[in-house]
């Protein structure tokens, strides 16, 4: 459902300009936030519980998916009480096997859509695309922006795509992907995500993480500034999903320390926090592990896939 | 029957006008063989405060214009000055000065002008920075003048001693009041007028006559003088000019130059009446290949 | 199926505590006089008690210097300066003073925590603030000891003597470097005295110094309140005098060297303007007039006290302001999560909670986050006073506390005009996206240090000084030089 209907749109060209050395002592400091005991356990438990995990490739095949999907139910079963991650995330020939193999476990399906990664396609594609996905039952869409459109100043373009795959997600929540690394600069992330956000977005994504730079704490930071100017101005929540480099748990607590205090606990949920990423589960899990037993981990001892 | 010459009725200058003293009072002093040089105003604490608010009502047009404007106004002054040379040596061998060192002096004070006239567009290359700090921003020093500087000139000088100490002054931007020689006025009523006929704006340079000793205490504990300059070597005055600048603590300085010595010109008297002002900026490095952001 | 309940409860996540380990840093019971090499004791016979103001427990007893103590402090550095100090090579002053900046590196954490015990500032800032920049300057200034020909053209320079130097309690070891740093690589020997709440970095300080093999007598600390001060400033052999703190006490200083001939460089207090144009970058231009208030409790002499909000987004400045202030975590220092630490003293704390009372009088509108302070030690919230006149007092005085007032603006004339109505002019801040409009302000704020679109940055090549009541002369940069030389 689009939320957004009768919403007064902004002129985008004149979204709020961004200072990125600011930005950066502002992520500074997060970063020189000290998580400790008790705090860290919990905001390990909490990142592993809005993870997407992912596996976005030429090569995926269905038993890849599905030993992804089982992983995503059994983290680490080793230790009880772990939560599961929040969803898996694949392409959209991939989402009736998961959908398959998490079923009953609430894990949700996340399908790339819309001509990911480079969303260089017709419209009529990206629709297709996006329909096929939701039809095979996918929970949520990861749809991309046309940043070369963007970076033209189409604005209405992006806004009107946006707003086009919103309304055929039907029950699916949308996250729109910037790609900020093809953005490049902070004040094009701050308009790109007010445009996403305004055109109905349930989530706004960083990366797809085929470029780099992916989700960056500026970057992130610059976004979840946005999301608080947008539910300050309109009173609807948006979530967050920085997605590609976050690949251990010191960079994810930062991460979340950032959301906590930018959005506040509100956010600190799956339901509106998501980390895209592969490879931070494992770390995260090694962290927990040392945490309890007091001895540092080795990979060797936590299943990859 | 001879002409009657008409007198001079020596005047100060304030604002770009030449009044008297608002007191009515005046003074004659004489040479040393006893000849009056004329009814000098004898100006009072009131002179002072007038001078001090033209001066600082001229302060921010005088800062604010380009740097290469205030050098030719500068020479425009200096040029103005060669044009009357001769009735600056007349007044100069009226108060006691041999014919050479009457010639010299007025040529001093017209190269000592001439030289900061040249230094107006240039000290704040020489004097200021860009400073290398270590994070990402553009950091810069620049020299920007104190504001409304109080004079009190030499005494044993009519001319160059007031010049060489105006000419700094201005060149960097500030306005002035200034205190003439008590003893030897002539030359800086003349050198009034000189400014009253050349572009200098109005209250960039007051200039007084009269007791330094009654000027000296309404001018160096007055709240809106941002600097003294005193040019003597009489420590007493002095120490109670440091005492009462401590009041908003105006900048002194103090100099026991040799007026007429070349030496006696430099960069760094423009430099005493300049505030450093170092402004930051961040930088956004935006790379293209080595973006890190 | 229950674990999914529980993923999506929002929960409140606050931080555990994350204490900085004190084992490693070694205060001694009691601290004497450093003079001529040797820690003396004071011919007082008096001490005083330094204490944690973060709660209150006496960390060191300090000698008190009087005049006779600070008199043979003089002496010691007259005869450094005479017989060793401005003989040897500038190249070989430099090693030195390189020598005690590396000395400082080596043991960075031990002064900042000492910095923080002493003195109630949280351990992030005098860990990645204080201490870096303290040992970075000695480095700076080292360089100049043998390049000092080049820094001022068609003049021969040649060092003063012996410089007094009085620091404050806000950046007891920065401070320290500040001073000391130029005056040694200008080749001048140095007499110290560090504030009465917060001398233990600079007796630190005096143990490096003493390590690092510097000759005796070039570096002299003698601890004290204002009458070891006062001795210092009176001393008939000092030379110069460099001093930083309250204007009131600077103007009793340059009183008391009228008519000496001792040079003198004052910083000294502040009521800075931080201007936000409605174009500004306005979540940077938010921790801006955070860094700007907040940092270091307050106790800023460039503080951005005065904060200016142009009518259009004051509003939304003002709304992202206590947001970002409810997330400040205010109370130990040694928590290395902690934003606002301790007031450095009781003292100050009554003197800011005074200001608090009288903005209350006044019926200014008031913000303080909702916190828990700690039950012992000296703390103040962070404090706004919204919709304050320019008459108040508050606008007008210098509090040196975490309190800031708001005043709003309509156009550039009359936020110019404002930031300017004051007899200080230390700093000011500017935030708006305008190149031009940046210039025009920079120009026209008198004001010695001007941050635009940043706030209460510094540096060693940085030169850092006021205008009008805010003192004169530069500390830091080439500039920071002409202080400690004489030109001829």
């Amino acid at each position: 459902m689009n939320n957004n209907k009768g919403l007064e749109i902004p002129d985008f060209s004149q979204s709020p300009i961004v200072d990125k050395v600011g930005v950066e002592e502002r992520v500074e400091r997060f970063q020189k936030r000290s998580i400790k005991n008790e705090s860290k356990m919990q905001g390990l438990r909490m990142a592993l519980s809005m993870i997407d995990l992912t596996t976005l490739e030429g090569k995926d095949t269905p038993g890849k998916v599905r030993q992804m999907c089982y992983k995503a139910q059994h983290l680490h079963d080793i230790h009880p009480n772990l939560p599961t991650v929040a969803a898996v995330c694949v392409y959209p020939s991939m989402v009736k096997i998961a959908k398959q193999e998490v079923k009953g476990s609430g894990v949700k399906v996340a399908s790339v859509s819309t001509a990911f990664p480079s969303g260089q396609a017709p419209m009529k594609v990206k629709i297709t695309d996006t329909k096929f996905a939701v039809d095979q039952g996918a929970d949520e869409i990861d749809m991309v922006i046309s940043r070369g459109r963007f970076l033209t100043g189409d604005y209405n373009f992006v806004f009107d795509e946006i707003a086009s795959i919103k309304d055929i997600c039907g029950n699916a929540r949308l996250k729109v992907i910037l790609e900020t690394g093809e953005l490049v600069t902070l004040d094009n992330v701050r308009r790109a995500s007010d445009i996403a956000m305004y055109a109905g977005a349930d989530f706004i994504k960083t990366s797809t993480g085929k470029i780099q730079p992916a989700a960056t704490m500026q970057v992130t930071y610059t976004m979840l500034e946005a999301i608080r100017d947008y539910m300050n101005t309109t009173g609807r929540q948006v979530g967050m999903k920085p997605a590609g480099g976050i690949s251990n748990s010191k960079l994810a607590l930062h991460n979340l320390v950032m959301v906590n205090e930018t959005l506040g606990s509100k956010w600190l949920t799956n339901e509106w926090f998501r980390f895209g990423a592969s490879s931070l589960a494992n770390d995260v899990l090694m962290q927990i592990m040392k945490a309890e037993t007091g001895v540092y981990q080795s990979s060797d001892y936590f299943a990859i896939d | 029957m001879e002409r009657v010459e008409v007198l001079k009725t020596y005047k100060i200058y304030i604002g770009g006008k030449f009044p008297r003293t608002e007191s009515g009072r005046y003074y004659t002093p004489t040479n040393a063989k006893g000849d009056a040089l004329g009814n000098i105003c004898l100006c009072s604490r009131k002179d002072v405060r007038n001078s001090v608010v033209a001066a600082r009502k001229a302060q921010g047009g005088w800062a604010g214009r380009a740097a290469f404007n205030r050098g030719q106004v500068m020479y425009r002054i200096a040029e103005m000055l060669e044009g009357r040379k001769a009735q600056f040596i007349e007044e100069l061998i009226f108060q006691g000065a041999t014919k050479i060192k009457a010639e010299q002096e007025v040529n001093t004070a017209i190269d000592r002008l001439i030289y900061y006239a040249g230094w107006c567009d240039k000290y704040t290359q020489v004097l200021g920075s860009v400073n290398p700090v270590a994070s990402s921003h553009f950091n810069f020093s620049v020299h920007e003048p104190t504001g409304v500087v109080g004079i009190i000139a030499d005494e044993s000088t009519s001319l160059i001693g007031l010049v060489s100490m105006i000419a700094p002054v201005i060149a960097g931007g500030n306005t002035c009041v200034v205190i003439a020689s008590e003893s030897l006025p002539l030359s800086a009523i003349t050198f009034a007028e000189v400014l009253g006929t050349s572009d200098v704006p109005g209250g960039v340079i007051n200039i007084l006559t009269g007791a330094s000793e009654e000027m000296a205490k309404p001018l160096s504990t007055h709240m809106d003088v941002n600097a003294l300059a005193y040019s003597g070597n009489d420590e007493a005055v002095l120490k109670e000019l440091q005492e009462y600048a401590v009041m908003n603590l105006k900048r002194v300085r103090s100099y026991t130059k040799d007026w007429m010595n070349s030496d006696s010109q430099d960069l760094y008297m423009i430099s005493d009446y300049q505030e450093v002002k170092t402004t930051w900026h961040p930088i956004e490095n935006i790379g293209g290949a080595n973006s890190t952001y | 199926m229950a674990t999914k309940k529980k993923n999506n409860q929002p929960v409140e996540w606050n931080y555990s505590p994350a204490l900085e380990s004190t084992s490693h840093v070694k205060l001694k019971d009691k601290y004497e006089l450093y003079i001529d090499g040797k820690w003396v004791k004071p011919s007082s016979k008096k001490y005083f008690k330094t204490i944690n103001p973060a709660n209150e427990e006496v960390l060191a007893e300090v000698a008190h210097a009087n005049d006779k103590d600070v008199d043979l402090a003089v002496k010691a550095a007259r005869k450094a300066y005479k017989n060793v100090w401005s003989k040897i090579a500038p190249s070989e002053r430099a090693k030195y003073i390189y020598r005690i900046a590396r000395l400082m590196q080596e043991r960075a954490r031990e002064f900042a925590v000492i910095e923080s015990l002493d003195a109630g500032k949280v351990i992030r800032e005098s860990r990645d603030v204080d201490v870096p920049l303290a040992c970075n300057h000695f480095f700076y200034y080292a360089g100049w000891a043998d390049k000092l020909e080049y820094a001022f053209p068609n003049r021969k320079v040649e060092s003063l003597g012996v410089a007094g130097q009085i620091i404050p309690w806000n950046f007891p070891l920065l401070m320290a470097a500040w001073k000391i740093a130029p005056a040694l690589a200008a080749g001048n020997t140095v007499v110290l005295k560090p504030a009465e709440t917060t001398p233990l970095t600079a007796l630190k300080l005096a143990e490096i110094i003493h390590d690092s093999g510097l000759p005796a007598g070039v570096v002299n600390i003698v601890t004290g309140y204002g009458d070891t001060g006062a001795a210092i400033v009176n001393h008939p052999d000092v030379d110069k005098i460099a001093f930083t703190g309250s204007t009131g006490v600077g103007k009793i200083i340059q009183k008391a060297i009228a008519g000496t001939h001792k040079k003198s460089t004052l910083e000294l207090g502040g009521k800075s303007a931080n201007i936000i144009m409605d174009d500004a970058p306005i979540d940077q231009a938010v921790e801006g007039i955070v860094n700007g208030i907040f940092f270091n409790q307050g106790h800023v002499c460039c503080a951005g006290s005065r904060l200016f909000i142009q009518e259009g987004v004051a509003d939304k400045v003002i709304e992202k302001l206590k947001h970002r202030m409810d997330s400040l975590i205010i109370g130990d220092p040694m928590d290395k999560n902690t934003d606002i630490g301790a007031i450095n003293s009781k003292e100050q704390l009554d003197i800011i909670n005074g200001y608090v009372k009288i903005g209350i009088a006044e019926g200014a509108e008031i913000y303080q986050p909702k916190c828990k302070l700690p039950n012992s030690g000296y703390y103040c919230p962070p404090t706004l006073f919204m919709d304050v006149a320019q008459s108040s007092r508050l606008v007008q005085e210098e509090i040196f506390g975490p309190v800031l007032t708001i005043q709003t603006f309509r156009t550039v004339d009359e936020v110019i005009q404002k930031a300017n109505n004051s007899p200080f002019g230390l700093a000011a801040g500017i935030w708006t996206d305008k190149g031009s409009r940046i210039f025009n302000l920079t120009t026209k704020l008198r004001a010695g240090v001007i941050w635009a679109n940043t706030y209460n940055k510094f540096d060693p090549t940085s030169p850092f000084g006021g205008y009008k009541e805010s003192g004169f002369g530069r500390e830091g940069g080439l500039q920071g030089l002409g202080a400690y030389l004489k030109m001829n």
